[in-house]
């Protein structure tokens, strides 16, 4: 009985503004941060779909210069593809026997404080200085040649530091009463965190990893200097330089004839399409895997 | 099946704090014992000392003897993984394994400790589900996430996951606590059901349920904060709840304490 206007029913003038005002705001940051998002894929789409024909899908640049028509992607879509799938074969095992110490076995311990520390400083290494780094250890030191695997061990070490991070997030998330429940039916540690543990961060980890490998996947500086550039189908990873999407896409666009700069920006959006298409296929697996609720 | 525990001299230690205090005490086979205190005296503890949880905790330790009939469960040559598959554990919140079916929950014990032959696992999955008294509610969905079973079920099936290993003892801590009181009524009369079989030990907040369920009761109390947990007294239920030895035990039941 404090005031006479105790009724339920209306809200003062004052919060309705302040309403509309903060969802005006909202709604106009997500669209500042839309905009750039849409403009670039309409760009790469409008510009890329001019060679997004057969040709580009089933031949190499071998014996065409910048100036000529036709040509394609092929070597590089190959090269891109088996690297990747290199970084990950390499990566992803010791990124999640790094993330399962860390969370189930370090604790508070010094090690898993310094492991902790190098993958804090190893995310932020400049793509160029691990590309740096495979050169001068892998082709300078040990003398091995330009090769795929060159290139996907300096992606290695720029994927890993991201899926320890993603996987580590995504074990912590495990609820402890499941490790705990786990242990009571006498179930080894090991045998809890292979059956139990990592099946329930599955669907984030994918996600992680994914992020990851879409991460390196655009990285250019590090495969010049150790994949270097070649305009020939090469299928064999391990010897002689191979191509790639992106070191193609800035080969392609370095070069000023209108038909080499098409074929950079078909480049880009192949490169877009993997990522997208790589994103999807990840999303559906870790949906198959989803802990299923009520 | 069932056995014996015998504790003597025990202490519990978190870090640099001292949880429970020398705790001896005699659990009889085939029979309900229940933990009754105050929060935070050490009952949960206690009871997870005696299947080598307590050590799960980093910097968690255990001084003391527990004895299983005649084995000493801190013996140096014991696996502690071997003491929880003989004494198992039923939690407070009940914590299916999301990404199992209700088959695969109740048979997780057994699968991930080799055993692979379907046969067996599917008798001893029904033979489980119907000990814990779910059979019934869940044989038409076997294959459905344990995670969509309400919140009494999901305890009913941690149950029968426990006792899937067949073990020799099982200890519960408040498993009562987050369920309704039909749900709770389900547990209890399960409980009495597996005293047949089991050595069992329940720790509850609740009196009521320890005066119904339980053949003995141990009171648990805590001097104040920061000091370790000590038992009081442990006698016959009807004992404690009538007639019991210690101002304390009386003051805490009747709910004069504090």
């Amino acid at each position: 009985m404090s005031s006479p206007s105790t009724s339920l029913g209306s809200v003062s003038a004052g919060r309705k503004i302040k309403d509309r005002l903060v969802q005006g705001l909202v709604y106009l940051a997500f669209a500042l941060a839309v905009i750039p998002l849409v403009s670039l894929l309409w760009t790469v789409v409008k510009h890329g779909a001019k060679r997004f024909d057969a040709d580009f899908f089933g031949h190499s640049m071998n014996g065409l210069a910048g100036k000529d028509a036709g040509g394609g992607a092929y070597h590089a879509i190959i090269g891109t593809l088996e690297q990747v799938l290199i970084t990950s074969v390499i990566a992803v095992p010791i990124a999640l026997l790094a993330a399962v110490y860390l969370v189930e076995y370090g604790g508070r311990s010094r090690l898993a404080k310094v492991v902790s520390f190098f993958v804090d400083v190893m995310t932020g290494i400049p793509s160029i200085v691990a590309g740096l780094f495979v050169l001068a250890l892998w082709l300078l030191t040990l003398q091995m040649g330009f090769s795929g695997f060159a290139g996907a061990l300096s992606l290695a070490i720029l994927m890993i530091p991201t899926v320890i991070r993603a996987a580590e997030e995504m074990l912590k998330l495990v609820p402890n009463d499941l490790r705990e429940a786990s242990f009571a039916l006498g179930v080894p540690r090991w045998r809890t965190i292979c059956f139990v543990v990592l099946p329930t961060a599955l669907p984030g980890i994918i996600t992680g990893v994914m992020l990851a490998v879409a991460r390196v996947m655009g990285e250019t500086a590090p495969l010049l200097l150790t994949i270097f550039i070649t305009k020939a189908i090469n299928t064999d990873p391990f010897t002689g330089p191979q191509g790639s999407l992106p070191t193609f896409i800035w080969d392609q666009a370095a070069d000023p004839n209108h038909n080499a700069v098409d074929r950079a920006w078909t480049g880009a959006l192949v490169l877009i399409l993997i990522i997208m298409l790589f994103n999807l296929v990840a999303r559906l697996v870790a949906r198959a895997y989803k802990p299923t609720g009520r | 099946m069932a056995k014996r525990i015998e504790v003597s001299g025990l202490h519990a230690y978190y870090g640099g704090t001292h949880a429970i205090e020398d705790i001896s005490m005699t659990v009889e086979p085939r029979s309900v014992t229940a933990f009754i205190g105050p929060s935070g005296c050490g009952k949960s503890t206690f009871l997870r000392t005696l299947n080598r949880m307590h050590e799960v905790i980093p910097g968690a330790r255990v001084e003391g003897k527990v004895m299983l009939d005649d084995e000493d469960l801190y013996g140096p040559s014991v696996d502690p993984v071997a003491v929880r598959r003989t004494v198992g554990m039923v939690f407070q919140r009940p914590n299916p394994f999301p990404t199992m079916s209700i088959f695969d929950n109740v048979a997780a014990g057994l699968k991930l400790n080799g055993v692979r032959r379907k046969s067996q696992l599917d008798d001893i999955v029904e033979e489980s589900l119907k000990g814990a008294n779910l059979w019934e509610e869940v044989k038409d969905r076997l294959g459905k996430p344990g995670a969509g079973l309400s919140g009494g079920q999901q305890q009913r099936l941690c149950i029968a996951r426990a006792i899937a290993v067949q073990p020799q003892v099982l200890l519960m801590d408040e498993p009562c606590s987050a369920l309704d009181p039909i749900s709770t009524l389900a547990i209890e009369d399960l409980i009495a059901k597996l005293k047949n079989q089991y050595t069992i030990v329940i720790v509850t907040h609740n009196m009521q349920q320890a005066a119904r369920v339980s053949d003995r009761t141990a009171f648990f109390n805590i001097a104040g904060t920061g000091k370790p947990g000590k038992l009081i007294e442990i006698d016959d239920t009807s004992k404690i709840f009538t007639n019991p030895e210690q101002k304390a035990t009386e003051d805490y039941i009747t709910g004069r304490f504090g």
